[in-house]
């Protein structure tokens, strides 16, 4: 049985089509999903995330602690700040992509996927022992608003005196929402400017309706995972499980540019990860736009002149750009003349790099 | 609850067939309820004018955001007509799927067997949602 988020009954009175996403019982959708994707590039889209993890590591060590555990440098980390980092194993495979914000000398949290948040807070306990830390997995106090789009600052502004314009993008600040305390974060993952807001289990259900009465002028919409999936893939960001895994390293992904060798000591992958960064990986992470309407779909094999040279990780039918999208890992130099298998037919393909969309700043 | 036409019949792959009782040419769609769980259709796939197919048989594709799924024909014959409308426009299986929705039409050959009425495709539907 899928665990249900504190926002339930309000996605079940929004008429959501829900789904099962690792584990969790979530909104796929409210009405179009088209309208969803487009309203979040247009105008403002607010999401559930209370499924994502968040994991706190508090004590003097807590920067060490990260740095040993993560690829990132996290104690260079400015309080207020966040980074885009990953966890890897000792192979330097991925176990996760994460989001860690600092919030105080001696507090972080870690935001981690829905479906590994449980792993990687055992991960992190285990690789922090030997530091002055405590590791407290937290994800079942809270819950994970999101306001994604260009009217999101405007939106949010009515809500809070706090200093949006001074939020910088991968910033994160406490603040009052609606009068409801929250970590206010510049963070997303749709291509648009926006805002995730963390907040007591309990305030989740009267903010999301603050929200929804201050976004109704600006066009905000509710929006479910179906939409946020699209997002995400235009803006050219992984998805654990599809362009993410514990058999690649961020080289193999193009992400490599997270993994700081410069941080002192060692950290988990750090040798198996030096002895790949200066190769150059089989496949790469690339674009495909499909010249047709059927849809390249995870899985799916890309073939150059009837041989394989890649796979489909995700793919979508793209609003922005018209035409079915996705992304592929593809035998580097095979650049031109590609195919998607799609159920046996083979559909052509130009291959474009990351991403198909860029908001305008 | 999706609309449920009590003029038509039914499969329980979520088609939808008109035409049945003059008996010589049906017309087939997916359903309402079909439509709502796909979410916004982005491709049809439909069978060609003159191809012979037999109950059952797999001749086409509904492709949404987040699936695919086939389109299986409930009366075998000769396929007489697609919808070039929907193929060009895949939105009106959202829009209208009993009316500018349809897909194709079928002279039939037999009796299609197992169809269902309006009233038990309410009852399979209601203990699927």
């Amino acid at each position: 049985m899928s665990r249900p988020t504190p926002l339930r009954d309000v996605h079940e009175s929004l008429g959501a089509t829900l789904t099962d996403f690792a584990g969790w019982l979530m909104p796929l959708r409210y009405g179009s999903e088209a309208a969803e994707h487009r309203a979040v590039r247009e105008a403002a889209g607010l999401f559930d995330l209370s499924h994502m993890g968040e994991i706190f590591l508090t004590g003097p060590q807590a920067g060490e602690a990260l740095d040993f555990a993560l690829v990132g440098h996290l104690s260079a980390l400015t309080v207020g700040r966040a980074r885009y980092t990953m966890i890897v194993n000792e192979r330097g495979g991925v176990l996760d992509d994460l989001i860690v914000y600092r919030l105080g000398d001696e507090e972080f949290m870690v935001v981690a996927n829905a479906s590994n948040y449980e792993k990687v807070g055992n991960e992190l306990k285990n690789r922090a022992k030997a530091y002055d830390v405590v590791v407290e997995d937290r994800s079942d106090q809270y819950a994970l608003i999101a306001v994604q789009g260009p009217r999101s600052q405007e939106i949010l502004a009515t809500l809070t005196d706090a200093d949006l314009d001074g939020l910088k993008y991968y910033a994160g600040l406490p603040g009052l929402v609606d009068g409801r305390r929250a970590l206010i974060a510049r963070t997303g993952y749709t291509g648009e400017d926006g805002f995730e807001l963390f907040v007591a289990n309990q305030d989740a259900v009267p903010l999301w309706h603050a929200i929804t009465a201050a976004g109704e002028p600006y066009g905000l919409k509710p929006a479910g995972l179906s939409s946020r999936d699209t997002l995400r893939l235009e803006a050219g960001m992984p998805l654990y499980g599809n362009e993410l895994s514990a058999e690649l390293t961020p080289f193999d992904a193009g992400l490599g540019r997270v993994v700081k060798f410069d941080k002192p000591g060692d950290f988990v992958g750090r040798s198996a990860l030096e002895a790949v960064k200066d190769d150059q990986p089989k496949r790469r992470l690339v674009g495909l736009v499909a010249r047709g309407r059927r849809v390249p779909r995870h899985g799916y094999p890309v073939t150059k002149d009837g041989a394989v040279v890649g796979e489909v990780t995700s793919g979508a039918p793209s609003q922005t750009l018209g035409k079915p999208i996705a992304m592929a890992y593809v035998d580097t130099g095979a650049d031109s003349g590609l195919a998607v298998d799609i159920r046996g037919s083979h559909e052509p393909v130009d291959l474009i790099e990351l991403p198909f969309y860029r908001r305008n700043k | 609850m999706s609309n449920i036409p009590d003029d038509l019949s039914y499969t329980k792959e979520h088609e939808w067939v008109s035409g049945l009782d003059d008996g010589l040419t049906v017309t087939v769609g997916v359903t309402a309820f079909a439509a709502d769980a796909l979410g916004d259709v982005v491709y049809v796939q439909l069978p060609e004018v003159g191809a012979n197919v037999e109950q059952g048989d797999s001749i086409g594709e509904v492709e949404s955001t987040k699936s695919v799924n086939e389109i299986y024909t409930p009366v075998g014959g000769e396929v007489v007509e697609v919808n070039q409308a929907v193929v060009d426009d895949p939105s009106l299986v959202n829009s209208d799927p009993y009316g500018e929705g349809w897909m194709f039409r079928v002279r039939m050959e037999g009796e299609p067997e197992d169809l269902l009425s309006p009233e038990e495709y309410t009852a399979l539907t209601s203990g699927e949602s």
